[in-house]
């Protein structure tokens, strides 16, 4: 148990015209190896049209202790959406 | 107010400071629960939620791993092509969830290698089912529609437990596993359906497995230790003796059907209850299964371990190669 193959993450799209989401993970030597791994575990009855892999140590993560600092600045910033505005009744589209 | 909570849990907080932090920590994150938010890996959770987490998904990827040698047993002697490549499917499927689940368990901080370490030394559990031996073709029969359908029971309330990997990689073995019953029920079918001798098998088969299938549902709720507390972690939905009553109710109108007969002279049909009473379980046989005196357990482990250890010229020559590769890739960008 010298060599263990490191960690990927999975991604796949669906189908075209849908953005690669985050299927899973898995171990594998290669970028090779992941991809075809990738197929065999996570696309078996025709989940997807596309792989990508990504070795896991690859990713930066947000900290969710910091999720006050990072997402809550947002919360009080209610003239970023369409509903802060007021408009005249007499204006159906916009 | 969790803000404050966390920051008191920094070097500079006494002892008796952090201890109350974590009490609140562990009360906002039961509270979370409660309101079915889900668990991510990153966040924060009791030392407890995270061991129970790692026992109970391991022991189901394990379950999913070993859980492929009874079968595979019979994909080499399958009557025909239609059934092989069926058989082959579903074991294919089970290395599959075997994967999903550890990949769960590992984003609790523990390694894949520590996860089979636990496995091959006894220290980790499989499902005590798998240490019974697959004696006939019927037995595949069995197996899909007894003890997969069990596994379905036991699994779909799973898919809205509270940690997320868990809950994500159940949605995906319950997706794929209803079609393994249904191959099963209907080599069953077939049987029944067949000569006098293929009755037989097929009614062969279902004695022997029937049994083992009721108690894979786990122990009497009173035996039962986890149960609380993994109820509480909706890490169980449903007690073992509701599961196993469910089980029981399902599966026997389809013994029915097919002309099988369920091996319990105790089984009636309850008007007041509205469900089946059947009779006592073996509950001695299910320990000593579970102890490692089934009639398998040797043989099930020892070809887990000759895999891993008969592979290790492999996994260390692919790691090689990758080495290799990527240096070559190197020497040119030079």
């Amino acid at each position: 148990m010298k060599n263990n193959w490191p960690l990927w993450e999975v991604f796949v799209r669906s189908k075209n015209g849908l953005e690669h989401r985050h299927f899973g993970s898995l171990h594998a030597a290669d970028a090779d190896m992941a991809l075809k791994n990738a197929r065999d575990v996570y696309t078996r009855r025709n989940e997807g049209v596309s792989i990508w892999v990504v070795e896991s140590k690859h990713i930066t993560a947000s900290n969710p202790e910091n999720n006050g600092e990072l997402f809550e600045p947002a919360q009080d910033k209610v003239y970023r959406h369409p509903t802060f505005y007021s408009l005249p009744d007499e204006v159906k589209h916009m | 107010m969790s803000k404050k909570e966390i920051k008191n849990t920094g070097t500079e907080a006494t002892r008796s400071d952090r201890a109350e932090a974590t009490r609140s920590l562990e009360e906002i994150f039961e509270q979370r629960i409660a309101r079915d938010e889900k668990i991510e890996p990153k966040n924060w959770m009791p030392e407890k939620y995270r061991k129970t987490h790692i026992r109970q998904i391991s022991q189901h990827a394990h379950s999913e791993i070993v859980g492929m040698l009874p079968e595979g047993n019979w994909i080499t002697r399958a009557p025909s092509l239609r059934r092989k490549v069926a058989l082959l499917a579903k074991v294919q499927d089970e290395a599959g969830h075997g994967l999903y689940l550890y990949s769960a368990c590992e984003t609790l901080g523990i390694t894949r290698e520590e996860l089979y370490e636990q496995l091959h030394t006894g220290k980790a559990k499989y499902s005590s089912i798998f240490n019974y031996p697959t004696t006939t073709w019927a037995d595949m029969g069995a197996i899909g529609w007894l003890v997969d359908g069990a596994a379905i029971i036991n699994q779909v309330p799973l898919c809205s437990t509270s940690y997320g990997p868990y809950a994500r990689a159940m949605i995906r073995v319950c997706k794929e596993e209803s079609f393994h019953q249904r191959q099963g029920f209907e080599i069953m079918t077939k049987l029944a359906q067949g000569t006098p001798e293929q009755k037989a098998m097929a009614q062969d088969a279902l004695n022997r497995w029937w049994w083992p299938s009721l108690m894979m549902l786990g122990p009497t709720d009173a035996e039962s230790v986890h149960t609380e507390q993994s109820m509480k972690w909706k890490l169980k939905r449903k007690t073992n003796d509701e599961l196993r009553q469910q089980f029981i109710d399902q599966t026997v109108p389809q013994a029915d059907l097919i002309g099988l007969t369920i091996p319990d002279p105790d089984l009636k049909w309850n008007d007041e209850r509205g469900h089946y009473d059947f009779g006592a379980i073996n509950w001695d046989e299910f320990w000593q299964v579970v102890k490692g005196h089934g009639p398998c357990n040797k043989e099930r482990l020892s070809a887990r371990v000759n895999a891993w250890e008969e592979g290790e010229w492999v996994r260390d020559a692919a790691m090689a190669y990758a080495e290799k590769q990527e240096d070559k890739k190197l020497k040119k960008a030079i």
